[in-house]
């Protein structure tokens, strides 16, 4: 097949491998819960990076923290993205602005409108037109819109959205909304892309597709991908490193196999009944 | 059949008045869940500005306008900041009392300057009278529909295609995954504001060159609810065309029925709807549910 993106879908100015997102001793606390404790993460440009942990292990929150809906309380994250980028105390829209974009666990699409609108307003930072060329549409306005409209068909084109383009995204069912909402995230024109159980609730033959899409992205465009996933075959099989948390603390890091045969996390994290799953033989698509 | 044209023109013209009005009060409950009391105010704050721009200053009406039009919009953000913005999280009601209190100050800014008694005005759009299959009709009502239909499109126009109108249906849907798109919400909350006391600014300058300017005029606001009623509270196309059906049934009302009648007729309606849909008002979530 044969795909070509009009612009460049990937933003980040590093070289592959080089260090993107640094997490620092990160503390999270609500009220007396504390939902991290000291994480540390290093995440390099180009790289699959799953995060994993049991239910309450504090994935999401390191995941909000990062795109700002959260502020934690110790420790920074540093963004590496035409120079260094303290993203502690920066707001979310502020954050998405220096290209880190995210999808949700639970959809947070925009639900009243188009495919083809939730498109364009995950875009919606890369649209210069201002009030009054809006208003008087044609003109620079409409170049702009033009060349804005082949960037969003080409992820339409990638996601293979084009028969539900127009659809309003309330009406569509859920596996094909959560492939919207990696569309949104998309078309943000994303440095990382953070995602949170993408694929959580969809049966095998989405999931596949949900993999390939992403591992396209990745492989095919070099986007950074950090994924929150309890489908451990899924993570084991695209992920290039894996982290573990545990009631707020990194318990383990490294490559699918270290952390599969680590004994820390199949006590602490997986527990007998998963160790059966995890000795399961993966192979590398 | 003369009389019916004659009706029809003018519920038209107030229908595309209210609606214009009526479009601000969605736009801010859209985008901020904010039901603002005093967009009765800014219809008749916008009103003043005309009548002080063209009568006080003798500016051109086009002028004048324009002059009238930036106002709007420097007090709609001035108040979203200094009003609005303190009170996000707070209880709904709360927000509720704000704006009911800021609609009592802002009326009583408009007599402090231009005092209680109604003021007539010279029309600056041409009222000559004009006839349309038999019906005499000022040309000012015409201007009016038209000046209203244009800018209803023009708003719809924004919304659909504009950066500013799709990140504003964006917060109006999703808070938290517009901030995650790199949107700013507070942003587009002063733009809401702005816009709403914008287009009641129009409508305040289409009624004030009808029937002249008075404090009477923020009873506009009032009327402004049963629209939003019949057309939802969150629902842009909504607003006109139940701006359009409530203009017009007052007119047919007033016309075949009796004056005074097509002043409760509104209301009557209100509440018709409210028994049918009793969660009408402050539903939001129950309608969400369905």
């Amino acid at each position: 097949m044969q795909r070509g993106f009009s612009s460049q879908l990937n933003s980040s100015s590093l070289r592959p491998g080089e260090l993107q997102l640094s997490v620092e001793h990160l503390q999270l606390n609500f009220g007396g819960v504390t939902a991290l404790l000291g994480v540390d993460l290093q995440i390099r440009q180009g790289e699959i990076f799953a995060i994993i942990g049991p239910n309450g292990a504090g994935k999401t929150s390191l995941l909000n923290c990062i795109s700002g809906l959260y502020h934690p309380q110790r420790g920074r994250i540093l963004f590496y993205h035409n120079g260094e980028h303290d993203l502690t105390h920066l707001r979310p829209h502020q954050i998405a602005r220096l290209g880190v974009a995210r999808t949700f666990q639970n959809i947070e699409l925009f639900r009243h409108m188009t495919v083809l609108d939730n498109l364009l307003a995950g875009a919606h930072i890369h649209m210069k037109s201002n009030l009054l060329a809006s208003l008087i549409y044609w003109g620079m306005a409409q170049r702009e819109q033009i060349q804005f409209r082949r960037f969003i068909e080409d992820i339409i084109e990638l996601l293979e959205i084009q028969a539900i383009r127009n659809k309003v995204v309330a009406t569509l069912p859920y596996g094909l909304q959560k492939r919207v909402e990696l569309g949104r995230a998309l078309a943000l024109r994303p440095a990382i892309l953070l995602l949170d159980e993408p694929m959580a609730g969809m049966n095998t033959e989405e999931k596949e597709d949900m993999a390939r899409f992403i591992l396209d992205v990745n492989e095919e465009y070099g986007v950074t991908i950090v994924l929150i996933e309890h489908d451990m075959g899924v993570v084991m099989d695209i992920s290039d490193r894996v982290a573990v948390l545990n009631f707020g603390q990194k318990i383990a890091e490294g490559t699918p196999d270290e952390v599969r045969n680590n004994p820390l996390v199949i006590e602490a994290y997986l527990g007998e009944e998963h160790a059966a799953l995890l000795s399961r033989p993966f192979s590398k698509s | 059949m003369e009389l019916f044209l004659q009706l029809t023109l003018t519920g038209l013209t107030n229908g595309a008045i209210l609606a214009l009005a009526a479009l601000g009060f969605v736009l801010i409950y859209k985008a901020s869940d904010v039901i603002n009391f005093a967009q009765g105010e800014f219809l008749l704050i916008g009103a003043y500005l005309i009548y002080a721009m063209v009568v006080q200053f003798g500016l051109h009406w086009t002028l004048g306008m324009v002059i009238t039009l930036l106002i709007a919009i420097l007090l709609g953000v001035l108040i979203e900041r200094l009003i609005l913005r303190p009170m996000i999280g707070e209880p709904l009601i709360s927000v509720i009392m704000v704006t009911i209190g800021l609609s009592s100050l802002l009326r009583a800014v408009v007599s402090t300057i231009w005092g209680n008694l109604p003021q007539a005005f010279p029309s600056f759009i041409p009222t000559q009278a004009v006839q349309i299959l038999g019906a005499k009709v000022g040309a000012d009502r015409l201007w009016a529909i038209g000046i209203a239909m244009l800018m209803l499109l023009v708003f719809n126009l924004f919304f659909s295609k504009s950066k500013e109108g799709i990140a504003m249906r964006a917060v109006a849907d999703d808070q938290t995954a517009a901030l995650s798109m790199g949107i700013s919400v507070s942003h587009i909350f002063a733009w809401a504001w702005a816009l709403a006391a914008v287009s009641a600014a129009i409508a305040g300058a289409l009624v004030a060159n009808i029937v002249g300017v008075g404090p009477e005029l923020s009873n506009f606001g009032l009327r402004v609810f049963p629209v939003v009623i019949l057309g939802g509270l969150d629902s842009i196309p909504g607003a006109i065309i139940g701006g359009i059906i409530i203009g017009l049934l007052e007119a047919y009302t007033g016309g075949y029925i009796g004056q005074g009648l097509n002043q409760v007729l509104p209301f009557i309606i209100l509440i018709l709807i409210l028994m049918i849909r009793p969660y009408g008002l402050f539903g939001k979530e129950i309608i969400e549910r369905v």
